[in-house]
């Protein structure tokens, strides 16, 4: 398998983590103020950045060659 | 007093940011709408963010947990991270090398190429137009609220106590409240103002400050003032964050606060058990509605490179947790018999938010957070009034003027023109009857949604025809009207499309879908099998947008 299958493999997985029916009528609350409905989805929130961390490494769709031109946003 | 300083001070250094911008202008429209293709990563990590960002984000997730609960980060947020990346990924890098190579400033100038059709946007200008000016109300709307709550006092025994402005201070007809038991009685201080700044005068002097930058510094001014207003909303946010946390728990220490005010939320606003999952699930339909916004396709252009794009993709996930995290808690918290909520802010959960700051942070606290929410609103007002500018000039006036296209300078005037009357014609509309700022979102939302398949199928779908692309925007638009005049025009907030299963699926024997669900369906539809049924592109049309090499 290709890296780049990797990450959008990943991307589905996110997307079906998404739908976490097994917290649906769960009232624990994180670290006892987070509740975990909201925690969970701010896991899901780093681990989507984590995934389009992989995913500009892998599978980045590349420079354009006439691209760069002088800005003046220093980075 | 002190509060409508301190948001006085804010919007004047706000306006010596745009006017400092206005000063690296290069004065061609090429920089006034793209900023001349020079954003670097930073300043288009900030632009973008503060551009998807709105009122929506702050005062409308507030409102909305306060009704609905907790699921509220799962049903827009978390898949926002994912989705609004992934358009970035796939749609803004792609569009922003088309853009660079064949010098587009709007949508309907790619479309019109992509498909050979010179009269897109005849069809397409008018119901991006229709879908951004609700966008925009959300914005006027909710910045007029805030500043009026945080500014007004409080009733005790029938009279206002507090207030900034005393009762007569402002002509009767800005007075916009009535009691709500007694609707049939006219509007009063009261229920109006109630000692504010009165919401049309609020709406008013925001419309102006962000209509002044843009129209002097245009794009550039824009990525600037979005950059800036995207720390103040950040940083604000959390410190909001903390002394409501702090004052709310009112414990010794910040963390026990947070436990304290946590463990008051009531149990049916800590699960999602009113959602159906199948609601949540079609909620993710919702923000796909990036990959059409205008004014986000305006910002992708100005990239300086398709390297650009990288800290955005990665980014915006981590800062959309570092925004609805706080906000949505603090809505549950809202919910708690640790505050009372007066009957008429529950009612109008646009105002949950305000009202919090005002009763739990001192006046200058509360002047500086405020401006955090207001600079949350303006970050998304300012590209939104540009980005129609762009459009009017470049895909009605000079396709109109056909060989005697406008100079330079006249294409500038005739930007800056219509954005006075877009920003004329918005507030106007401001002054109307109201509706959830949340709900609103959603069905302006849901209608750049349903034109997703649309840029998807422009850019990876070679066979997508001209006929395909009119079927889907019709498809899109007649499915929204249907949909939205069905929802009583946006007034019933838990408006869902009913599918009919079997019993053995669900014993409720329906589904209940966001209206998006069917939008998009319909859409795709339409553009997959009138495309299949009509003439593929040209061969030189095809090579263009999908060379071999791709």
């Amino acid at each position: 398998m290709k890296p780049a299958h990797g990450v959008w493999a990943l991307v589905a997985l996110l997307i079906l983590a998404h739908q976490d029916i097994w917290f649906w009528d769960d009232t624990t609350l994180v670290w006892g103020f987070l509740p975990v409905a909201l925690a969970y989805h701010a896991g899901i929130s780093l681990a989507a950045a984590g995934t389009w961390f992989l995913a500009t490494r892998v599978c980045w769709p590349g420079e354009d060659p006439a691209a760069s031109s002088s800005g003046d946003d220093a980075q | 007093m002190t509060q409508l300083l301190i948001i006085a001070g804010y919007l004047g250094l706000l306006l010596l940011l745009g006017i400092g911008a206005s000063r690296l202008f290069r004065g061609t429209s090429q920089d006034y709408m793209l900023a001349s293709h020079s954003i670097g990563p930073f300043l288009l990590l900030m632009s973008i963010f503060g551009t998807t960002m709105t009122a929506f984000a702050l005062v409308g997730s507030t409102g909305e947990a306060f009704k609905e609960g907790v699921g509220v980060y799962g049903m827009l947020a978390s898949s926002s991270g994912i989705i609004h990346s992934l358009c970035f990924f796939l749609l803004g890098v792609k569009v922003w090398k088309l853009g660079k190579a064949h010098g587009y400033r709007t949508q309907v100038q790619f479309f019109r190429d992509r498909l050979e059709s010179r009269w897109i946007g005849a069809l397409l200008f008018p119901v991006l137009v229709g879908l951004v000016i609700p966008y925009l109300l959300i914005g006027v709307m909710a910045s007029g609220t805030v500043i009026n709550k945080v500014t007004a006092g409080r009733i005790v025994n029938g009279q206002i106590v507090g207030g900034t402005f005393a009762e007569g201070t402002f002509p009767a007809f800005l007075e916009q409240g009535s009691n709500p038991n007694t609707p049939d009685q006219p509007p009063s201080f009261l229920y109006g103002s109630q000692g504010g700044l009165p919401k049309p005068m609020a709406s008013l002097a925001i419309c102006g400050i962000v209509l002044i930058y843009v129209f002097l510094g245009g794009m550039r001014g824009t990525a600037w003032a979005n950059t800036f207003q995207t720390l103040v909303f950040m940083i604000l946010g959390v410190v909001t964050f903390v002394v409501i946390a702090w004052r709310l728990g009112g414990q010794p220490s910040f963390w026990a606060s947070l436990q304290a005010a946590s463990a008051a939320i009531p149990p049916e606003k800590l699960t999602r058990l009113h959602i159906p999952p199948e609601k949540f699930f079609t909620y993710m339909f919702v923000p796909l509605s990036v990959g059409m916004f205008p004014h986000l396709f305006q910002h992708w252009l100005t990239a300086r490179s398709a390297a650009s794009f990288k800290l955005p993709v990665v980014a915006h996930p981590v800062f959309i947790a570092i925004v609805w995290v706080p906000c949505v808690l603090i809505g549950a918290w809202a919910t708690s018999d640790l505050i009372s909520i007066p009957p008429p802010v529950a009612a109008n959960p646009n105002a949950v938010l305000p009202f919090l700051v005002q009763k739990l942070a001192g006046p200058v606290l509360g002047g500086l957070l405020t401006a955090g929410i207001l600079a949350a609103i303006m970050s998304s007002l300012d590209s939104q009034f540009l980005c129609l500018g762009t459009m009017f000039t470049e895909d009605v006036v000079q396709p109109l003027r056909g060989e005697k296209r406008l100079s330079d300078r006249q294409e500038l005037l005739v930007a800056r023109l219509f954005i006075i009357a877009i920003v004329a014609v918005t507030y106007a509309l401001s002054l109307a009857e109201p509706r959830r700022v949340f709900t609103l979102g959603v069905w302006c939302f849901s209608g750049f949604s349903s034109l997703f398949p649309l840029i998807v199928a422009a850019l990876y779908w070679p066979r997508l025809t001209r006929a395909g692309a009119y079927a889907c925007v019709v498809a899109a638009a007649c499915s929204w009207l249907w949909l939205f005049t069905a929802s009583d025009f946006a007034a019933q907030p838990d408006f869902t499309v009913n599918l009919p299963v079997p019993a053995a699926i669900d014993a409720d024997g329906s589904w209940q879908l966001m209206p998006v669900a069917a939008m998009i369906t319909a859409s795709t539809l339409a553009m997959v099998v009138v495309s299949l049924l009509t003439s593929p592109p040209s061969r030189q049309t095809l090579d263009r947008f999908f060379p071999p090499a791709e």
